[in-house]
Parts: structure tokens; C-alpha cells; sequence
């Protein structure tokens, strides 16, 4: 995966893991961790196959835009690979 | 009268009125949890006596247990290095049974101080320090703090100086984390087991700041 990632925007009904406020929202691998059974599969039972999981790291600006807090501030998330797609080259 | 209620007719021989049952039906949820349980006993998977000792497991767990690694980490540099590269192996290796738990462990710095929080549910590290308190599983912390992380901290006192980051760690799925904060000053004399009383849940949660000496 490249550094830099975006979650997608997609909202399927179900079991995730990766928070409706992060969807369409651009940060940075801050460590990769590694593979566990997809949530999504095994949440019902099913067969899950490992999927890799990644800490992204959000800037307050990146996640809230104008209306952040403190710009600089940081948010981590463990989000799963499967939901990440890398980002257009930066701004 | 000793006590001034308003329905005598309704006070127990003490003087205090009957405190009302739990009388209403059960939840879904809870009818569900019975079923399962006492499925899985009658199918002889589990006893009801293995149950019990689980929940008296998890209840012994308490915020001392990471006191007391944080305590350790404060005094003890290729520990503290151990806990950051891989918080589980570390607190197993202190003797902590923490099961199959995944735990972080993220420094405080002079630049950088970070909250925990599962903006998802009520994802703890259980394992080590026991019970959430109520408040970190509430709809106004999960959604606040990773829109607002100082005006949360303002609430519980925490003041951070200028040019401090917070870093904001949101729970969402394997990983369970532990804040390691920053040793107070004035504690150099002092050995692990004073320190450890210094480290309060809070100040692992990231809400609070350890005690002062």
C-alpha cells in the first residue's frame, strides 16, 4: 500500500469495522500491522479470509475540514486493506 | 417520622419504601444470552461453574494491573522499549494473562498526548485493566472525542500546554490500546510500586494526567 490512502465511501448494510466518518477520507499509513479473518465474513459465520489491517492516521483537517478543532491533531484508525485504495498524488 | 416519604402504605418495617423488582420482560438480547448459555451447557461445550470463573476473572481485573506496568515501563528502559515495539508479548512477560488480546501501547511525549476511544462500541483493553468506566461507553465520549479530543480533556481538567498534539487512537477493530503517560516530575527517589500508585485508569485512557508525588 502507498503511504498515503483513502477509505472508501461505500455503505453497506452490515458488520464493518471501518467508522461511517472516516468513509471518503484521505490520511496516512501510519503502521501496518498485520492480516486478521475479515470481520464482514466473520461476523456471519463464514469462511474469513485474512485481511491485512493498517493504523491510517487522519489529520482533524483531513477528517473535519474548516470545522476541525485543532488542524493539526490526529486521529488513528485500524482500517482493513480491503477498504483502502490509494490516494492521488498530495495537494 | 424518621423518613418523610410520601406513600406510608408502601414502607418497608425500616422505614424506607420497597425498592421496586426488576420486573419487566426480559430484552431480546438478554433472552438470547440465556438460550446460548444454557445451550452450550447442556451440550456439555462449557459448565456453568467454567462461566462463573470467567467472570470472576474478568472481574479481578483492575486499572493496578496497568498501574503497574506503566509503573515498570517508568523504571525500567529496555522494558519500556519492549512494551512500545509489542505491548502483548510485554505485559504477558510481566505475568499479566491478558488471552489473545492485541495491545498498543502509545506514549505521552512532551509534544504529543494521546485519548483512546472505540467510536464503534466499547472496545477496551478488558484484558488488563478490566471494565470500561460507563462514560467511555457513551454516545457523547465515542462521538465527541474524535471531533473535540480538548474540549473532552478541558471537561476531565486536563489543560495541555501550547504546541502539544493530541493524538487521537479511535478502537476500531483488532487492536486494543493502552496510554503510557509521561512520568510525573518530582518522582526520581521513587521505586515502582510508589509510582504505580501515582497512574490512575484515566491517565491510561488518556483522559487524565498521573498523579503528582
Amino acid at each position: 500500500m502507498s503511504a498515503r490512502v483513502t477509505v472508501s465511501a461505500r455503505m453497506p448494510i452490515g458488520h464493518v469495522r471501518a467508522p461511517a466518518y472516516l468513509r471518503g477520507k484521505t490520511g496516512t499509513i501510519e503502521r501496518s500491522i498485520r492480516p486478521f479473518p475479515d470481520p464482514e465474513r466473520l461476523a456471519y459465520g463464514q469462511p474469513a479470509t485474512p485481511v491485512m489491517l493498517h493504523r491510517v492516521r487522519f489529520t482533524m483537517a483531513d477528517v473535519w475540514g474548516p470545522a476541525a478543532e485543532n488542524p493539526d491533531d490526529t486521529i488513528d484508525a485500524e482500517i482493513y486493506e480491503t477498504w483502502l485504495s490509494e490516494a492521488p498524488d498530495a495537494p | 417520622m424518621p423518613h418523610d416519604h410520601a406513600d406510608h402504605d408502601h414502607l418497608s418495617p425500616s422505614g424506607h419504601p420497597y425498592r421496586k423488582d426488576q420486573d419487566a420482560p426480559l430484552t431480546h438480547w438478554q433472552q438470547m444470552e440465556i438460550a446460548l448459555r444454557e445451550l452450550l451447557i447442556d451440550k456439555g461445550v462449557t459448565t456453568a461453574g467454567e462461566i462463573q470463573n470467567q467472570i470472576n476473572a474478568m472481574d479481578s481485573r483492575s486499572p493496578a494491573n496497568g498501574a503497574a506496568v506503566v509503573a515498570r515501563a517508568w523504571t525500567d528502559p529496555a522494558f519500556k522499549a519492549a512494551l512500545l515495539a509489542d505491548a502483548s508479548a510485554a505485559t504477558r512477560e510481566m505475568g499479566f494473562d491478558i488471552g489473545p488480546m492485541n495491545l498498543i501501547a502509545v506514549e505521552n511525549t512532551q509534544a504529543a498526548h494521546n485519548m483512546i476511544v472505540c467510536t464503534l462500541c466499547s472496545c477496551y483493553p478488558r484484558n488488563l485493566l478490566g471494565l470500561p468506566p460507563d462514560w467511555y461507553k457513551s454516545r457523547a465520549y465515542r462521538a465527541r472525542t474524535v471531533k473535540e479530543p480538548r474540549a473532552v480533556l478541558a471537561e476531565f481538567g486536563v489543560t495541555l500546554p501550547d504546541g502539544m498534539t493530541v493524538r487521537v487512537h479511535d478502537s476500531t477493530a483488532d487492536m486494543r490500546y493502552i496510554v503510557l503517560p509521561a512520568r510525573p516530575k518530582g518522582t526520581e527517589g521513587m521505586d515502582a510500586d510508589g509510582l504505580a500508585a501515582l497512574v490512575t485508569r484515566d491517565s491510561m485512557i488518556g483522559t487524565g494526567l498521573p498523579l503528582a508525588p
